[in-house]
């Protein structure tokens, strides 16, 4: 059972579209560069680990 | 079944658990949000006070719980940490802080979103926001006192304490509504009484949180992961004993 009538009505949020969809979407970005910076950063100290290990063998 | 559990208390030992936990914890993370959003956005009815804009809600209401939240388990890893000088629970410190900070920060920003509209402005002095706030430079000073000390142990010891120290706070931002007059609303949820909200919002609003915690999980495991990695680095692999097991550790 959507509420909306219309996806005019739902994008524009009673008028309150601006603030709405500011909320979600920089809480949505905020995540995905959450974890596109925990990639970046897993990538990094595995390289590093990787010069460790191969100075160990 | 018997798990020894002081087993996963080292690193080495923790390293491919957490791993093996990060898919469930992510998958659960994304299938609640996607209901919680779905509820949210297009099944839930629109509050007859503030109109649309209390949908800010579902977003706003979990990133606040989660900050409050991941502090006060940040503040039991770092008493961990102090008490028993375990590594592992340092490391957990360190690896809640980044993500407890962004959702303050996450609060905070759909709050002044959701304040412009109901109250005319971004931002008051309250006591709500303004505890709020300090909890961010809370989170901020346990990060920066770890990078501006470069013995590993001091700076454990140092932003453990501050973590630790901070905790006062906590009881401070969550009954700031009720010990001053704020304009920030009240609670709609508490443990004593029935929730002052449609149950369809609640459902919307609690799978969110939910969802929330489940990234949480998902992401601050990640972090301990490339903590370990980047502390640990020489003795982590020393101790594996072939090629074949260090592959399989990663």
């Amino acid at each position: 059972m959507v509420y909306w009538k219309s996806v005019s009505e739902f994008l524009a949020m009673g008028g309150y579209g601006l603030y709405v969809w500011t909320s979600f979407i920089i809480t949505a970005l905020s995540m995905v560069w959450e974890i596109l910076a925990l990639w970046r950063r897993r990538v990094a100290a595995l390289a590093e680990s990787r010069g460790i290990t191969r100075s160990l063998e | 079944m018997k798990i020894n559990w002081s087993k996963y208390s080292a690193p080495l030992a923790f390293y491919p658990l957490a791993g093996k936990m990060i898919p469930w914890f992510g998958t659960v993370a994304a299938l609640t949000i996607a209901v919680g959003l779905y509820i949210g956005l297009l099944v839930a009815p629109t509050d007859f006070q503030q109109g649309e804009a209390y949908r800010i809600i579902f977003v706003h209401v979990p990133a606040a719980w989660m900050s409050m939240f991941l502090y006060v388990v940040m503040a039991g890893w770092a008493a961990v940490g102090l008490g028993l000088n375990a590594r592992l629970s340092f490391m957990m410190t360190q690896a809640i802080a980044p993500t407890g900070a962004m959702f303050t920060f996450l609060a905070l920003v759909t709050g002044a979103m959701w304040g412009k509209p109901t109250w005319g402005a971004w931002w008051v002095w309250d006591a709500r926001l303004t505890s709020e706030l300090i909890l961010l430079f809370q989170y901020a000073g346990v990060m920066l006192l770890r990078t501006s000390i470069d013995d590993q142990r001091r700076a454990d010891r140092a932003s453990g304490v501050c973590a630790l120290v901070g905790v006062v706070n906590i009881p401070i931002i969550y009954f700031s509504v009720q010990w001053w007059n704020t304009l920030h609303q009240g609670a709609s949820v508490s443990m004593t009484a029935a929730p002052k909200m449609a149950a369809i919002m609640l459902t919307g609003m609690l799978l969110m949180t939910f969802g929330f915690w489940m990234y949480s999980l998902a992401v601050i495991l990640s972090r301990v992961r490339c903590v370990i990695l980047e502390r640990e680095s020489v003795q982590f692999w020393s101790k594996l004993s072939s090629v074949a097991e260090v592959a399989e550790v990663r």
